[in-house]
């Protein structure tokens, strides 16, 4: 049993859903509201890495993120190691790989708010940012929260992308689901049985986990 | 909101920092081929020395394109020489161009049936010669030639035979030689040109032949450290070189260069 690989992976998912969640609520709610033109546009750029073959995005990630782009040269300047290869590196994609599974939720939900309440909000004298706050974000959570928990099970499960970017070194990019890829190639289908089973648990616990956290009085109450 | 505190609370615990084990091993870059030999090897070293080292195993060419593109490996062992002399030809060797590294093992190449297959193995190939004639052979198993040596030389060996226009057609092409003798074993191909230091692997059942060397160009197995390589992959890469790497080396099928 690969632990450092579930700890890695656990962790990955973690990060992506913290950094991802907060892009996510305001893309979400732009795309929701906006008169813009650009907005299809903008869509359908979130959803390319849904539609894409893994390979694909993994390499144009590795073109943009590699050591003689823009972004590969400014991370080696500011830190001293290339991004590719990397954790940081990983993390960079997969919130990339997940803005369809955070932000099509969040964008459903408040769509779900409706003009009228948010004009009601602001005829109360809320600032949009308190409107945010107190009247679309309680209303909009389950939205939201679905997002979460579809980028996090996603990032366990994300295979592919992670290979090309991450290049499967111990402890510091080989995810669970390239452990047990490595085991299967090591003709070791024991251990990769373990593991894959050990995913399946943890990707059902984590899913369940949520929805029992979460609960079924969201939305229900809105405001202090 | 005391459930979403908790929630968030989990998540921040989940993304805290591990401790730093990683920066103390290096990480190095492999072919497949040497897995079992290198999976040895790295738990001797570790008992002799009390240090450990990663291993990442993939195609030799797949490796060299994740060490063009900044992988933190500190050594590379690759399957073909030729991998290492152009990374040394573009300076990304530790010592620079006239760095190009040290050939540290000569790899075989074997035919290689499962238990029920109807391919008969032998060292001239008369008997995958007869299978694709009759098309008992229906699927072939070779490493892809364009990133992984022994795909390459799987090449030539059928080359030299003539038989590379018969099996052209019944070829599938493993990403790497792990993945090549995983088609083999798991019946989804009749057989398979494979390495021999893989073959010995425990637990792989199979009948094997040995391909007589001069059928193909060497298979000779050269390491480089690369720049940023610290103690513990120089120590790594000049235990290979000595009596105890070599001993386990010649133990997984591989002669001295």
């Amino acid at each position: 049993m690969d632990w450092e690989a579930l700890e890695l992976s656990l962790r990955l998912a973690a990060i992506t859903v913290l950094v991802l969640m907060p892009l996510a609520v305001f893309l979400g709610r732009w795309l929701a509201t906006t008169p813009s033109r650009a907005r299809p546009l903008v869509e359908a750029l979130i959803v390319l890495p849904l539609v894409l073959p893994p390979t694909v995005v993994g390499f144009y990630l590795l073109a943009a993120m590699g050591p003689d782009s823009l972004a590969g040269r400014g991370w080696t300047a500011l830190f001293d190691q290339g991004l590719v290869f990397s954790f940081q590196g990983l993390v960079v994609a997969s919130v990339i790989v997940n803005l369809p599974f955070a932000v099509q939720p969040a964008q459903r939900a408040f769509e779900g708010v409706g003009p009228d309440l948010r004009a009601a909000a602001a005829s109360c004298g809320m600032s949009p940012w308190a409107a945010l706050r107190r009247v679309e974000l309680p209303l909009a959570l389950p939205g939201v929260l679905t997002g979460a928990i579809l980028t996090f099970a996603h990032t366990l499960g994300e295979f592919g992308v992670v290979l090309m970017v991450g290049g499967a070194i111990p402890g510091e990019t080989r995810t669970l689901a390239l452990s047990i890829y490595d085991r299967v190639q090591a003709l070791d289908h024991d251990a990769a049985g373990r593991m894959a089973a050990l995913l399946l648990v943890v990707s059902l616990a984590a899913v369940a986990l949520t929805y029992a956290l979460t609960g079924r009085r969201i939305g229900t109450r809105v405001g202090p | 909101m005391r459930r979403y505190c908790l929630l968030l609370l989990l998540l921040l615990a989940l993304a805290a920092p591990a401790p730093a084990t990683a920066d103390a091993t290096p990480a190095i870059a492999a072919a497949a081929s040497l897995r079992t030999a290198l999976d040895e090897a790295a738990i001797a070293f570790r008992r002799s020395t009390g240090r450990s080292v990663r291993l990442t195993y993939g195609a030799s060419g797949s490796l060299v394109q994740q060490i063009r593109n900044g992988a933190p490996y500190q050594l590379f062992l690759s399957a073909d020489e030729a991998h290492v002399v152009a990374l040394a030809a573009d300076g990304r060797t530790l010592g620079g161009p006239a760095d190009r590294g040290r050939n540290f093992a000569v790899g075989r190449l074997v035919l290689f049936a499962p238990p029920r297959s109807p391919l008969q193995v032998d060292s001239e190939l008369q008997g995958l010669r007869r299978g694709l004639a009759d098309g008992s052979v229906r699927r072939l198993a070779i490493a892809n030639p364009d990133v992984a040596p022994y795909g390459a030389r799987a090449r030539e060996a059928l080359q030299h035979a003539d038989l590379w226009d018969a099996a052209k057609p019944r070829l599938v092409y493993g990403e790497n030689i792990s993945q090549t003798l995983q088609f083999a074993t798991s019946g989804g191909a009749d057989g398979g040109l494979v390495s021999l230091s893989l073959v010995r692997t425990p637990g792989v059942a199979g009948r094997y032949a040995l391909i007589p060397a001069d059928r193909h160009a060497p298979l000779t197995q050269r390491m480089v450290l690369l720049p940023g390589a610290g103690t513990t992959a120089r120590r790594f890469h000049d235990w290979l070189l000595g009596p105890a790497g070599q001993r386990i080396l010649s133990r997984h099928g591989y002669t001295r260069p």
